[in-house]
């Protein structure tokens, strides 16, 4: 039997990659240009005795999806750049309560209301710094209608895996673009389900480290009592300040990303092999890359692309690796200069990092990329 | 690689992104070949500008906007004196004649009727008027056969509409043959 196509928006395969991965809960407030997420999750989820819930604002919707993942579900909140900047405390009560999630934030021109149609990667920042503290940041970029799909399937099993929150940020061109996409089987894509304790639940710690960096999570009211708090705690989950204890605590919960960074982080290599100008890029921009890679390739200059697919944690090791071999980076980007920040962490001054950035909500176009990779000598 | 640029422009409301959508799906779905349709749109729902853009291929397409325009739809004065500028040689423009008074100049075939009104007086109601311009963007651009355009046409629309949608596209493919000739 051949398998099911369909030419869908990046928002619509983004719900439907949630649901692939079991989603059974969302919890959101609508704005664009993420609102067609909860359109469909809104149509589907009741369909297969699901829940939608459309909340009084932003943070509502991030702390009904907290409490709906301690209860068992498995849960989805969308947004964009100033629904964002709302969840943000409560997305800091996800990463030190270990609550797995997925918050699908699509990118538009900002600060504030900024431009609401306009395109932008202006928020791959507050992906990791937009929460107080330390804690540990995935974040996914997908760069078309399939690998949206795809990539929110990852998000939802990156969550149940390492018990934390899970980005998906698409731009505004990827997220209302529309491409053919081909549904997988079931089967097909692996999901993740949730680690469950294994002892009475009179034996039940939330935190019990003798599982591992990350303990199995019961479900609020299945019988195992637990205490959830966002303060720092002890392994059954009450507060401490005992200084031992949140030293240990707050390495963990990083570690679980930090010491897991092979596992989580992907990227594509395009025509890398003997490039002396590579540009690296995310996101929609990646096609423009992609277009002035192969136009600069017909002019006879080795240029080629390093596309990050998980944004953070940032891909430091194979960003450090081409540093020593490439004449120059070039870095494309809807903002005024964030990737070029981590990029230039990781070049460590081995070669010029030249920025292509714009915030107009026009989309960075092939020639510019093409110009720039001309300026490498 | 074969890359075929196209935009559908006018005014928001006039349903071009919807048109735009249809051509790509007819591309993507029913004819074998690739297609990424995009927009940009204003914060308003209807007036301002609009436009959809749809990029054909028979591989991969990277770039998913208009880079150099082969065929340019333009509903509105507004969007043929803003987006006929990077219009191909030899591209194709289509106007509508009773919206468009002042034609924009070029090395370019410019196919001129009256949309909006074909869509009210011939097909019977105005809402259709994209479908009339879509029929003719399939005649004038050769990417899809008129029977594949057609089937996404008529994927599309609710079932109560189909055969005033399936009288819109084939009145659009007829006038832009005649006025083409």
């Amino acid at each position: 039997m051949s398998k099911k196509v369909a030419f869908l928006q990046g928002n619509e395969a983004a719900a439907q990659g949630a649901l692939y991965a079991g989603c059974n809960f969302f919890g959101g407030y609508p704005i664009t240009p993420s609102t067609e997420v909860a359109e469909v999750m809104s149509v589907e989820l009741p369909k297969i005795g699901g829940k939608f819930i459309q909340m009084e604002d932003e943070i509502g919707a991030m702390a009904v999806i907290l409490g709906a993942a301690l209860a068992g579900s498995k849960v989805l909140t969308s947004t964009s750049g100033p629904g964002l900047s709302l969840k943000q405390e409560l997305i800091g009560y996800g990463c030190i309560a270990e609550i797995p999630c997925v918050i699908y934030n699509v990118m538009r021109g900002g600060p504030s209301t900024g431009m609401p149609t306009g395109p932008s990667q202006s928020d791959v920042m507050c992906a990791k710094w937009g929460t107080h503290g330390d804690h540990p940041a995935i974040c996914l970029t997908p760069a078309s209608v399939q690998e949206t799909y795809e990539e929110v399937i990852r998000a939802f099993n990156l969550s149940e895996k390492y018990r934390t929150p899970v980005m998906v940020m698409p731009d505004e061109i990827v997220a209302h673009m529309r491409e053919r996409i081909v549904f997988p089987e079931k089967g097909e894509i692996e999901v993740v389900p949730r680690k469950a304790p294994t002892v009475e639940p009179a034996q039940y710690k939330p935190y019990d480290t003798s599982y591992g960096d990350v303990p199995p999570l019961a479900s609020f009211g299945s019988g195992y009592r637990f205490h959830v708090t966002g303060l720092n705690k002890m392994q059954d989950g009450f507060p401490t300040t005992k200084a031992e204890v949140v030293q240990a605590e707050e390495e963990r919960q990083v570690r679980k990303v930090d010491a897991n960074i092979d596992d989580i982080v992907t990227f594509e290599e395009y025509l890398l092999d003997d490039a002396e100008v590579v540009v690296v890029a995310y996101g929609s921009t990646s096609r423009s890359a992609r277009y002035a890679v192969n136009a600069a390739r017909e002019q006879g200059i080795k240029a080629g692309m390093f596309r990050i697919k998980t944004f953070w944690p940032f891909p430091d090791k194979q960003i450090k690796a081409l540093a020593t071999k490439t004449k120059g980076f070039i870095i494309p980007e809807m903002n005024l200069g964030m990737c070029a920040l981590e990029l230039e962490r990781c070049v460590q001054g081995k070669a010029p990092v030249l920025g292509i950035f714009r915030v107009d909500g026009e989309p960075i176009n092939p020639d510019q990329i093409v110009e720039k990779i001309k300026e490498v000598k | 690689m074969s890359r075929y640029e196209l935009r559908f422009s006018g005014a928001g409301g006039q349903g071009l992104i919807t048109a735009g959508i249809i051509m790509a799906k007819a591309a993507s779905i029913y004819e074998g070949k690739q297609a990424v349709q995009s927009q940009s749109y204003g914060p308003e729902a209807r007036g301002g500008a609009s436009k959809s853009e749809v990029i054909i291929s028979d591989g991969p397409i990277d770039y998913p906007k208009v880079t150099q325009c082969d065929a340019l739809l333009a509903m509105t004065q507004e969007a043929a004196n803003k987006y006929s500028h990077d219009l191909k040689e030899g591209g194709v423009l289509l106007i509508d004649s009773d919206l468009v008074k002042v034609i924009p100049a070029g090395n370019f075939k410019t196919v001129a009727f009256p949309i909006i009104n074909t869509a009210k007086t011939e097909v019977g109601r105005e809402i259709v008027a994209n479908i009339v311009a879509l029929g003719a963007m399939v005649a004038l651009t050769g990417q899809v056969t008129r029977e594949n355009a057609e089937k996404a046409v008529l994927s599309s629309v609710p079932e109560a509409f189909i055969e005033l949608n399936r009288k819109a596209f084939s009145m659009g493919y007829e006038k832009a043959l005649e006025a083409s000739a």
